[in-house]
């Protein structure tokens, strides 16, 4: 009886492994396809690849408006995961921790860009940025990468905030530091490691947003999602496929490092209440 | 400040009130703490000690009533500004840094020069004998370490006043017993104020000079632990420190405190017993009576006022079981080798007590 209704769970485990990897592999497949398309060493796009050659990656370095473009991704990118991370983190500890009026008019504001479709924000933001003349500036792409980042770095916080023991700030007020400082050398080492996930969001959702900075770019100030647009429109070289492999290796190495980088904190900073 | 230095942890608290909602958690409560004295706050869950300790302590803030500390009044100064040193019920040690840091943590606060906060954090570790022990991890501690760690980080920087909250309630009994012991003898030592919050009576009884007892909100009674169990001064109380024979009946003059008074039991039958509290006439009595000062006598039938409906023998000594002649239920305990009568069930025998033993209260 009991081991046929273990084989009878063996089975059904397996059943739901194999629907989970064949979803993953359908998700992954183009994806996947990518990289071999971009060692073809035609100058069409083909699959399967006929040869192995680096010549499309090479021209990607070569090129000054793609290289131009990456930067400034990684410009905008860094400043708003920077900014992102800053003001999500106070408006989670002012939701958790303040006393504010108005909280669950503030939390609906944070989650606002994730509901509203990304297309009427980036119009909406073209129109103010229009007038402001912010279009194609670095600030303008911070401002509007910040807005999108921010929920992401908010709701990782609130987690953050939540696992953290708040009678730990009493202790330290007790010991006499002020708030400042126990946010200082309390609460901000214990909850880094999900500022550093929250952070690591914020920039992959800035780096590869293309809806908001479809409207925003301009002739020479452009993201490199942007810039990948205009190339499949003007010109389709493989150099994209290069382009869009080395974009997802980019982004699973800074998840991978993120990753190790938050367990390694964690385990540094093992909370007490594992103890006996 | 115009304090002598003696009076520096002396601390007061006047007619605290605190209301949560429609509820008066603490409710008029008055109490002083002299200089160097070992209070407990004793009371059930619910009974505002926890919330006088926060008040203390600046966590809450109270709706009447002040609170002093020495001469001066801290009622609404910040909790980082009190100066007290406090021990939380979990331990509440920094999870990111060694001991040695979390105890230097207040002198770093304080603007204490690095040399000089080591030096006095391993002094600290060292007066809660866990010498070796500061440059582990809080978590690769035990329980009870950690807890001696988080009295050092308290009292590192010489408070006046250490406030504890349950703080033994983590640990198992007879760590627990080990510890109450150890932080006794270290009061002593350093000569601190300590206001400890507990609901276990033991603890209390054992640790403190002197114990409040709370219900409800408001202070029941104030005193040294044998005045406590041997002279309460409410039913509360009677029925909350140790074990008592609750007997209720109707008196027919009202008495003050001290008096005599001959109570008529409910089911029938006279007790002789002693005022604990101003009594009218007519109001319904609860004469209060300890199990072990009630002497079993050998009685025949006519003689007999009880008897007896079980004994339970438990090594020290045996409690029986007895049935009064108005149906009232009492416990008598018979201590062991004293060569005392010991009944069996079933036994019909005479019982006896000092008047000033049973004590009347309003019911």
């Amino acid at each position: 009886m009991r081991s046929r209704a273990q084989r009878h769970n063996r089975a059904g485990r397996m059943a739901l492994n194999a629907a989970a990897y064949a979803v993953t592999v359908f998700l992954l497949l183009p994806t996947l396809i990518i990289a071999p398309m971009s060692v073809g060493p035609e100058r069409l796009l083909s699959f399967p690849p006929k040869g192995f050659s680096l010549r499309w990656y090479a021209e990607y370095f070569q090129d000054t408006d793609w290289i131009r473009a990456t930067l400034f991704s990684a410009e905008a990118g860094l400043i708003s995961a920077v900014c992102a991370t800053v003001i999500g983190t106070m408006l989670a500890l002012a939701l958790v921790r303040g006393r504010l009026p108005g909280k669950g008019l503030i939390e609906l504001l944070v989650i606002g860009p994730v509901i509203v479709p990304h297309i009427a924000l980036a119009v909406a933001m073209f129109l103010v940025f229009e007038q402001l003349r912010l279009t194609g500036s670095l600030i303008g792409f911070a401002m509007a990468h910040t807005v999108l980042a921010l929920p992401f770095v908010v709701f990782t916080v609130l987690a953050a905030l939540y696992r953290f023991d708040a009678e730990l700030e009493r202790a330290a007020l007790s010991c006499g530091a002020g708030a400042f400082r126990t946010f200082r050398y309390v609460t901000l080492p214990l909850i880094a490691p999900g500022l550093v996930s929250a952070a690591l969001f914020a920039f992959i959702i800035s780096f590869d947003e293309a809806v908001v900075s479809f409207f925003i770019s301009d002739l020479d100030r452009k993201t490199l999602p942007r810039k990948m647009f205009e190339d499949i429109d003007f010109n389709i070289s493989p150099t994209l496929a290069a382009v869009a492999t080395m974009l997802t290796a980019l982004t699973i190495l800074a998840l991978l490092i993120g990753y190790g980088l938050k367990r390694s904190m964690e385990r540094r900073a093992r909370a007490a209440d594992t103890g006996p | 400040m115009g304090v002598t230095n003696g009076q520096q942890g002396r601390v007061a608290v006047q007619d605290l009130v605190k209301r949560f909602g429609p509820v008066n958690a603490v409710d008029h409560v008055s109490l002083e703490v002299s200089s160097g004295e070992f209070l407990a706050l004793l009371g059930p869950s619910g009974s505002g000690k926890t919330t006088i300790l926060m008040a203390i302590a600046g966590f809450e803030y109270p709706d009447e009533g002040r609170i002093l500390i020495g001469d001066e009044d801290i009622t609404w100064a910040p909790p980082n500004r009190r100066n007290l040193g406090m021990v939380f019920q979990r331990y509440t040690l920094f999870p990111h840094m060694s001991v040695l840091e979390n105890i230097a943590f207040p002198l770093k606060m304080r603007g204490i020069g690095r040399a000089e906060r080591e030096e006095r954090a391993r002094a600290a570790l060292a007066t809660v004998r866990l010498g070796q022990m500061g440059d582990r991890r809080p978590a690769q501690l035990s329980g009870g370490q950690q807890q001696r760690v988080a009295i050092a980080r308290a009292i590192v920087y010489q408070p006046r006043v250490l406030l504890m909250d349950e703080p033994l309630s983590a640990l198992d009994k007879n760590l627990r017993e080990e510890m109450q012991i150890e932080i006794k003898h270290l009061q002593r030592e350093i000569g601190i104020t300590v206001i400890f919050v507990t609901h276990d009576q033991t603890e209390a009884l054992t640790m403190a000079d002197r114990v409040a007892v709370l219900d409800h909100g408001r202070l029941q009674q104030l005193g040294a632990p044998r005045d406590l169990y041997e002279a309460p001064e409410t039913v509360f109380v009677a029925g909350f420190i140790g074990e008592t024979n609750f007997c209720e009946g109707r008196i027919p003059h009202a008495a003050r405190p001290g008096e005599p008074v001959s109570v008529a039991l409910l089911g029938g039958g006279q007790m002789d017993a002693v005022a604990a509290q101003p009594l009218p006439a007519g109001q319904l009595i609860k004469v209060a009576l300890r199990p072990e000062r009630l002497r079993v006598l050998p009685a025949g039938n006519e003689t007999a006022t009880a008897r007896v409906t079980e004994a339970i023998y438990a090594g020290n000594a045996t409690t029986l079981m007895l049935e009064g002649q108005g149906g009232q239920l009492l416990r008598a305990r018979i201590p062991a080798g004293a060569g005392l009568h010991e009944p069996r069930p079933g036994d019909a025998v005479r019982l006896s007590w000092q008047t000033a033993d049973a004590r009347a209260f309003i019911a």
